[in-house]
């Protein structure tokens, strides 16, 4: 599904160029649950963007389910971000002007779909995500929690291949954090790949394979097997603190 | 293609900021709105003037006399002249390029109190020798009867045409004044005719609906003026501008009366082609300065949308990353932006024309009310031009929106996401 090789990444301010991303190979196949860990600066977020087609990188291959993503038309990447992509963000985004329901059609509108259509099967979504009530509501109407099912919902409706979430539980309480966490794993047992980046250790553990950055580089891969050491280290780390 | 979405966009995204919308909105309506007024009020002015000269025929020139002021031929500066009945019949046999030519005198030694007289009824008018040629230059409608006729001048009938106000003032309501006799200057004449004027150049002075014009031969005999001419009018043949055959007038009456021919004050002559054009320059001169002016106040309006845009966008930046980021191509987000600001110029440069084209509309009715004085006449302004407006506003628009919206999409859609709104 993914497939990155030697990827790099710096951004330039005036004079001085930060070398984020050096050199990552990575890849994640179809129906896998990912999560990104690192500590801040270690290029998590720059490599969720690059894998979302929302950043460019410098050097090396990115190919996402079998398209070379390199030098596209700004056109071309929001067609392919439409067809095979998910966003959902920490801070939610969703357009506060519109309603719950609009909000979870938009993408389909970008893809040209009819509004009845598109509302039919927005709401199909909602009331998956139990928040058929809350159709006509507002974002600032809304929980966190229910905003961040909003935006799952709206990531889920254009049926993409890989959901990218960037802190998905970062501006929520743990008891809501650990219901969307449900849900993604519901989601992710659909066969739809996803990539999360977190900071939270009980977050990460969720998912069936945690990839730790450090510096720009992968320091290593954690498999769901190796999750019971990972939790000892992890304490361990805890207790040297 | 009708698209609700973006309309439902478009107007939740001018909602948010209504007032900031409104004053946008304002400019352009006020640019728009100014452009009509000036443009219809000079018109109207063009209209009133024209009107009043419009049917006067542009060929034509005048000459009276003046006191030379050369001496010539042993004759002093000062002498006063005339013209007499051989000039007249010299012009007419000897100057091929006149067309019409009409003797006219002016009654001044019949203009004294009350001159006119019918059984108890009195008046005060202005009298005129003329011949047929004269409504030929000057038209005069008759509204009763007829005009003077090449029979009555030939035959010295005492008859006379009056215009609307003499009749009003001779005669009552219901009486007919054609057959009727007046006393004019101690004079009986039998009204032909009841004119109205069709020009408001007035020659001789006075109101020109307060005229009684009576056969230039008549008016010789009847009070006394011999073979004097006070004032004559031409035009010229087609072909001839009327200016070169004032030029020749001018020489062949300076020798025929031994007056020098360097002195330029003895003839006094008026061309109407060479006031014509100035008129003309004058409403050009009036229009284009209305559109400089127009433009301008539009122009301020549009580079107000423009800057609205700039700001929307900016606060907008992290809501269009987000609908980047789920598939929003860049051509759809800048005709979301350009479709909002040609909405907010067209919406309210249409309220501009409507409500200049309203007022220009009202004002055409009071001034209907105001009868033929007034010289401001039917304020309009052409739908050529309110076109041209309208896609001037477009086009406009267009430009206002696209230049923030190629601003909106150079940022990286994950810049704007993070970009918080600061």
């Amino acid at each position: 599904m993914i497939a990155l090789d030697n990827i790099h990444k710096s951004y330039v301010t005036g004079n001085n160029s930060l070398h984020v991303l050096k050199g990552i190979g990575l890849e994640i196949k179809g129906g896998e649950f990912v999560s990104i860990m690192g500590p801040s600066g270690s290029g998590k977020s720059t490599l969720l963007n690059i894998l979302g087609m929302l950043d460019n990188y410098d050097e090396g291959s990115y190919y996402l389910a079998g398209n070379l993503i390199r030098n596209m038309s700004e056109k071309r990447a929001a067609q392919l971000r439409n067809e095979l992509v998910g966003f959902v963000f920490q801070s939610f985004n969703l357009i506060s002007f519109k309603n719950a329901l609009e909000n979870v059609a938009l993408p389909l509108y970008y893809k040209g779909v009819s509004r009845k259509k598109r509302n039919l099967m927005a709401m199909e979504y909602l009331e998956r995500l139990g928040l058929k009530e809350w159709a006509g509501h507002m974002p600032n109407e809304l929980s966190g929690g229910q905003k961040q099912r909003v935006a799952i919902a709206r990531a889920l409706i254009s049926k993409p291949k890989v959901i990218l979430a960037d802190e998905p539980t970062g501006a929520l309480d743990s008891h809501t954090s650990y219901e969307v966490m449900e849900l993604l794993r519901e989601i992710n047992r659909e066969g739809i790949t996803l990539i999360i980046v977190t900071h939270e250790h009980d977050i990460a553990a969720m998912t069936s394979k945690i990839i730790r950055l450090k510096d720009g580089m992968i320091h290593e891969i954690i498999h769901n097997g190796n999750l019971q050491e990972f939790r000892y280290r992890y304490t361990k780390q805890l207790e040297t603190v | 293609m009708f698209d609700l979405d973006l309309w439902k966009e478009i107007l939740s995204a001018l909602k948010k900021n209504r007032l900031r919308s409104f004053m946008t909105a304002f400019g352009v309506f006020w640019g728009i709105f100014m452009l009509i007024i000036m443009s219809g009020a000079g018109r109207a002015l063009e209209n009133g003037v024209m009107d009043g000269i419009r049917a006067f025929a542009t060929n034509s020139a005048f000459f009276w006399t003046e006191p030379t002021s050369t001496p010539y031929k042993g004759f002093q500066r000062g002498r006063q002249w005339i013209y007499n009945n051989t000039d007249i019949a010299y012009l007419r046999a000897n100057v091929k390029e006149i067309e019409y030519l009409s003797p006219r005198l002016f009654g001044w030694r019949q203009r004294s109190g009350d001159n006119t007289i019918r059984g108890e009824k009195t008046g005060a008018f202005n009298i005129y020798g003329d011949y047929p040629d004269y409504f030929k230059i000057d038209p005069w409608t008759p509204l009763k009867g007829r005009l003077l006729n090449e029979i009555d001048v030939l035959h010295g009938r005492k008859v006379c045409v009056i215009g609307e106000r003499v009749a009003e003032t001779m005669f009552n309501k219901e009486e007919d004044p054609i057959g009727e006799y007046l006393k004019v200057a101690g004079v009986y004449f039998k009204v032909v005719g009841v004119v109205h004027p069709e020009t408001r150049i007035n020659i001789g002075g006075g109101r020109k609906e307060e005229t009684i014009m009576i056969p230039f031969t008549t008016m010789q005999k009847a009070y006394n003026y011999g073979d004097q001419i006070h004032f004559f009018s031409v035009t010229s043949q087609p072909g001839t501008p009327v200016s070169q055959l004032e030029e020749k007038l001018k020489t062949v009456l300076k020798e025929r009366h031994k007056i020098a021919p360097d002195d330029r004050q003895a003839v006094g002559s008026f061309n109407i082609e060479v006031e014509w054009k100035k008129y003309n320059r004058l409403f050009l001169g009036i229009q284009v300065l209305t559109w400089i002016v127009g433009i301008g106040t539009l122009l301020a309006g549009v580079i107000g949308v423009s800057n609205i845009m700039l700001v929307i966008i900016k606060e907008r930046t992290q809501e269009i990353g987000i609908q980047r980021a789920i598939g929003a191509t860049p051509s759809k987000v800048i005709l979301h932006i350009v479709a909002e600001s040609v909405f907010l110029t067209v919406v309210a440069g249409y309220i501009g024309l409507a409500l200049g084209v309203g007022l220009l509309e009202l004002l055409n009715v009071a001034l209907e009310n105001g009868g033929d004085e007034i010289f401001f006449r039917r304020p309009e302004v052409s739908f050529k031009m309110a076109v041209a407006a309208l896609n001037v506003l477009v086009v406009s628009g267009i430009i206002a929106g696209l230049i923030p919206a190629k601003r909106a999409v150079s940022i990286k859609p994950i810049d704007a996401i993070r970009d918080e709104g600061i």
